[in-house]
């Protein structure tokens, strides 16, 4: 059943409107009560989210006889976004991820913001699925923020991701929808994967079977689930950061997910007047690399690569 | 005066840019003013042009006070400015979201630590600041409230209206913010434009800026004029929403007073031009902000207003 979330005026004849579309599981005989949020599409260039939302409303559409409790599934947060090519809302500052919880007295996207956590509030989980930029490529993971690790690692670890990073807080991303729920009870997973602007089947896949195995370890699914890997996990690992020291054209020698040793290539800058290679970029630690840049055009600075380096690199 | 690159930054395909800044004095760091760090921040670059302009003739008449030195930085993203774009120019993110930077992280981050080495140290800091919202505002100083800086600082200025903003999660990545957890006593200056130069209020910030050094004894003359500042703290501001969307006729402008009942503006309907809504004032007050588009959404921030 599709049904409104967050609704407010545009200028000439349209309205904005945040939808979910919402499954009651069928079988009563044991109801659990519970509720999955599955959300995506707070960036509007994000779309990986796209694909699996679709494909786990395919799945639950035919089959609620074998759920039990309630899925809501909202496909797009920022809907003026991701149908304008926008990362941010169209005609508004600042990063709709920069506004949670919101306030009804605020601006008209913190009131869709405080809409949102409103409607959220309460269920037993919240999945925010989130495509990389589209600079970078991300291998499936799960973000989980230091001071929710404990609660969160273990329902983290049902969703078929590679890997989950365990990152420090900061006071900046405390005006994260994901913030936002944890700090009202209502636990949030944060996967990232694939890139911007664009859909991985293969990745999409993997998470729609890891929700449904997420589903049934929450006794809300009695269909059948693909089994799920168990991730690699970043607490006492190092993270490397390669970012680039030149501007030019980066050509990638390294592929996607996986293993480097320390001064191994990762690809080269080159310039594009003269064809010189502007720099060799290496790996600084042992790892696997789990971002890898996608977009070639870069600057001084332009996050080549992350490495989740081995435990020794702690 | 000294004209000196603080931070220069390589492009594959146009010359490089250098962040420019302009000394004055010598001595300890005394005073600095940094202006445009978005690229359609054009009165925040003039308000400095012009101050630079003003320093440059008070140095060669012997009014730098001694031992002070001014440091004043018109633009620090020209790149996204020459090309029409707000935020930095490949990947949209935001300078002034940055800081206080990584000298080895992405490109704004390297850009933020390239100005923050630059501008720390400074005992005052000013920044010509714009704001997220569309609108027009009435010139005012405001202080993010770190605890460090003296609020009664924001007097020295001379401008109507001074205000305290208790910081929220995302402002912590501010210059204003970093400034003072670095021990800088700073404060944000707005005017009202930003996109377009308002010499009237350009004139103003830049008077506000040379009447706060001369208050503080970094120049040695004064500087006529001024209000008394009235101090408010930002959320004592009442903003009043619009109920519905369409096209937004005011019939106030910035710093007029009306009274409970006054009809400050109504909305039409955008195709059949019926009028919709007449939005009243809820109570007596001073229009500090004004929306300045002819196009509005339902709950638009219409108006911030300052009671009475």
């Amino acid at each position: 059943m599709i049904e409104e979330v967050a609704k407010a005026g545009l200028s000439v004849n349209e309205n904005i409107v945040i939808k979910k579309n919402r499954y009651v599981g069928s079988d009563s005989k044991n109801p659990s009560g519970k509720r999955v949020c599955v959300v995506t599409g707070i960036h509007g260039d994000e779309l990986e989210g796209q694909y699996v939302c679709a494909k786990l409303a395919n799945v639950l559409q035919n089959n609620l006889a074998l759920l039990n409790g309630t899925v809501d599934i909202y496909p797009a947060l920022n809907p003026l976004g991701i149908d304008s090519i926008t990362r941010g809302i169209p005609l508004f500052d600042l990063d709709m991820n920069r506004i949670f919880p919101g306030t009804n007295d605020g601006t008209m996207a913190e009131c869709l913001a405080a809409d949102i956590i409103s409607d959220i509030s309460g269920a037993d989980i919240c999945i925010d699925i989130h495509s990389s930029n589209i600079y970078l490529r991300e291998i499936p993971q799960v973000r989980i923020n230091e001071i929710t690790a404990d609660e969160l690692v273990p329902y983290a670890k049902m969703l078929g991701c590679d890997f989950i990073w365990i990152h420090a807080s900061a006071t900046v991303l405390e005006s994260t929808l994901a913030y936002s729920l944890n700090s009202i009870g209502t636990k949030t997973l944060v996967v990232e994967m694939g890139v911007g602007m664009r859909i991985t089947c293969e990745y999409g896949d993997r998470l729609t079977d890891g929700i449904l195995n997420l589903l049934k370890n929450l006794g809300m699914w009695k269909g059948e689930c693909k089994p799920v890997k168990e991730p690699i996990i970043s607490a006492d690992r190092a993270v490397g950061f390669v970012n680039s020291g030149a501007a030019g054209i980066f050509i990638p020698s390294a592929k996607h997910w996986s293993h480097i040793k320390s001064g191994d290539a990762v690809g080269k800058v080159i310039d594009p007047v003269t064809g010189n290679v502007e720099e060799y970029v290496t790996s600084p630690c042992d790892g696997i690399i789990f971002t890898l840049r996608e977009y070639p055009i870069v600057y001084g600075g332009s996050l080549i690569a992350r490495i989740l380096g081995g435990e020794e690199n702690a | 005066m000294r004209r000196k690159t603080l931070y220069s930054l390589r492009s594959p395909y146009r010359e490089s840019m250098d962040i420019i800044g302009f000394q004055f004095g010598q001595g300890e760091k005394t005073m600095c003013v940094v202006g445009a760090m978005r690229g359609n921040e054009v009165q925040q670059m003039y308000v400095c042009s012009q101050l630079v302009s003003r320093l440059k003739d008070m140095e060669s008449s012997g009014l730098i006070a001694d031992n002070c030195e001014v440091m004043i930085i018109p633009s620090a993203n020209y790149y996204s400015m020459n090309i029409g774009k707000r935020f930095w120019t490949m990947d949209n993110t935001d300078i002034n979201r940055m800081f206080p930077g990584y000298d080895l992280g992405e490109t704004t981050q390297r850009i933020a630590a390239g100005i923050f080495e630059s501008v720390k140290g400074y005992k005052y800091g000013v920044q010509l600041a714009s704001f997220y919202q569309q609108g027009d505002f009435l010139p005012h100083v405001k202080l993010m409230e770190t605890g460090f800086t003296d609020h009664e600082l924001m007097k020295c200025f001379g401008l109507p209206f001074a205000f305290i903003r208790k910081p929220r999660p995302y402002d912590t990545t501010t210059l204003n913010y970093n400034w003072q957890i670095w021990e800088t006593q700073a404060f944000s200056l707005y005017t009202n434009a930003t996109d377009n130069i308002d010499e009237p209020s350009a004139k103003l910030a830049v008077d506000a800026i040379l009447r706060f050094m001369s208050a503080n004894g970094v120049i040695k003359t004064k500087i006529p004029g001024g209000y008394i500042t009235e101090m408010l703290d930002e959320k004592s501001l009442l903003q009043i929403h619009s109920p519905v969307a369409g096209i937004y006729k005011s019939f106030v402008k910035t710093g007029d007073e009306f009274r409970k009942g006054d009809i400050l503006c109504e909305i039409t309907d955008p195709l059949d031009g019926s009028v919709i809504r007449q939005i009243t004032a809820p109570s007596d007050g001073i229009v500090f902000f004004r929306y300045n588009r002819p196009l509005e959404f339902e709950k638009t921030v219409l108006y911030k207003v300052i009671p009475i």
